[in-house]
């Protein structure tokens, strides 16, 4: 199994401990990962608020890079994964804007490169089985709350991941590890996303009412697969207490790190330190698996 | 209940411009509902999106570009995942922020539209984000050089930020889009 992996901007930044323990399990259960050359930003939602084509353009362009590689591709975060998904989608289903697009990047894409997010790859590829015969250790009963946003479920007719109203994709990697996967409405309600810096006020609201949703149905974390949900939730949550008057310690772990815990991977390689909330109530449920 | 509609400057109606832009047809729209049932930002806003739909198939002009939900909705895509006519009013958003972004002074909750721009220069610039420096333009545009500095010390002391752009990128294509797009 060998893919060609894109790991967004966000990889160098905000969600370096995503992009870590995604490239440490892939490494643990043998899936080959090869970073894509000179990978160059998707766009996000800045792009196709500025402009369709431009929108467009900035993935096909890692596109054609990833076709010349010869290679599928996985994408770690949720924002580039449905942008790249879009612009295979209209790619493949618009000839005039496939046209467009040609022309802008000088070269044509015809969209053949399939798209995948890391979870597709664990549960599709290798499957639940193997995953539980490559875990050294147990979450034992953790309970978790699985959050998916917007990004990797919606529109489903592009993204095709899982089901676009209830999820079961991290549940099933939750229960997989010994942790207990809670049921709960807010699985793919927004957290606020690309208004993180700009509309912090609007952040604040949504992600206040799925740290209170996730509370009220008695988890001990919310385990995310997208680097804006994760900032959001994370780093908000001290301003959220705050400004709600709410008393929230939820720590926020990527699906990823849990799964590199229980295949013992250490907690500085898989960036547990970066956690503004301290994850240490989930690191304490983990033991050897028996 | 009463819906007023105002033409404001320009006399053409928008339904036409934002099928030209985005490639959607809101005619077929039933005023369901489900789109404004499901919006995330709903009850912040007083326009809500079946209500923007029902404004433009009733010819509304320019000024439905001030409604707030413009600059207030978050691309969420619950509105199309749900449509029962798969109306893709997400891209119907875009269209209104794409006509809104290129007046000579956008709507009031341009902050958005601010962050866009310090988001794309880096692209522009590095070929990848590098959000120091789109933290420090988006700052130096909105005046609000305080916001969010509790926040920095942490960051930088759990590396949770990258202090300095990658120079990794093949700026090749990055280039010509650019400039291609114009942007």
């Amino acid at each position: 199994m060998k893919y060609v992996y894109y790991p967004g901007c966000s990889a160098e930044s905000t969600a370096r401990d995503h992009h870590m323990s995604i490239l440490e399990v892939a490494r643990a259960l043998d899936i080959d990962v090869e970073e894509l050359k000179g990978w160059t930003c998707c766009g996000s939602t800045p792009a196709h608020h500025t402009d369709k084509l431009l929108s467009l353009s900035l993935p096909a362009a890692n596109l054609l890079k990833a076709q010349e590689s010869g290679l599928n591709m996985v994408v770690s975060c949720a924002a580039c994964f449905n942008r790249m998904k879009v612009a295979n989608h209209e790619i493949r289903t618009n000839p005039d804007v496939k046209k467009q697009i040609a022309n802008t990047l000088g070269k044509e894409y015809g969209g053949d490169v399939e798209i995948r997010h890391f979870i597709e790859i664990l549960l599709e590829d290798i499957g639940i089985q193997r995953l539980k015969d490559a875990f050294t250790h147990s979450i034992n009963d953790l309970k978790v709350v699985s959050y998916y946003g917007c990004l990797l479920v919606r529109p489903h007719e592009i993204t095709k991941f899982d089901d676009p109203e209830n999820p079961t994709s991290m549940d099933r990697l939750v229960e997989a590890m010994g942790g207990e996967a809670l049921d709960w409405p807010h699985k793919v309600e927004c957290c606020g996303g690309g208004f993180a810096l700009s509309r912090p006020d609007i952040v604040i609201e949504l992600s206040d009412s799925i740290l209170g949703m996730a509370e009220a149905a008695g988890a001990q974390c919310i385990a995310v697969a997208c680097p804006m949900c994760q900032v959001n939730l994370d780093l908000r949550q001290k301003d959220i207490n705050r400004k709600k008057n709410r008393n929230y310690n939820l720590p926020i772990v990527y699906i990823t790190q849990l799964l590199g815990l229980c295949l013992g991977i250490s907690q500085k390689r898989l960036g547990m330190k970066k956690c503004i909330v301290s994850p240490m109530p989930v690191i304490e449920m983990l033991s050897k698996a028996v | 209940m009463t819906l007023v509609i105002n033409k404001g400057i320009s006399p053409n109606n928008m339904v036409n411009s934002v099928l030209e832009i985005s490639g959607v047809d809101i005619n077929c729209c039933l005023q369901c509902k489900k789109c404004t049932n499901g919006c995330p930002v709903v009850t912040m806003v007083d326009t809500p999106p079946s209500e923007i739909i029902r404004q433009l198939q009733l010819n509304a002009g320019d000024d439905i570009l001030k409604s707030d939900l413009v600059w207030m909705c978050a691309s969420c895509e619950t509105c199309f995942s749900r449509c029962p006519m798969k109306i893709d009013m997400a891209a119907v958003m875009d269209a209104l922020r794409i006509m809104d972004a290129k007046k000579t002074i956008p709507a009031r909750t341009s902050k958005v539209n601010k962050f866009n721009n310090a988001f794309l220069s880096t692209v522009k610039m590095f070929g990848r984000t590098y959000d120091i420096g789109m933290i420090a333009a988006y700052k130096i545009k909105t005046f609000n050089l305080l916001q969010d500095t509790d926040k920095f010390p942490a960051m930088i002391r759990k590396r949770k930020i990258a202090l300095f752009p990658n120079f990794g990128a093949d700026k090749k294509y990055i280039r010509r889009i650019f400039k291609k797009t114009s942007k």
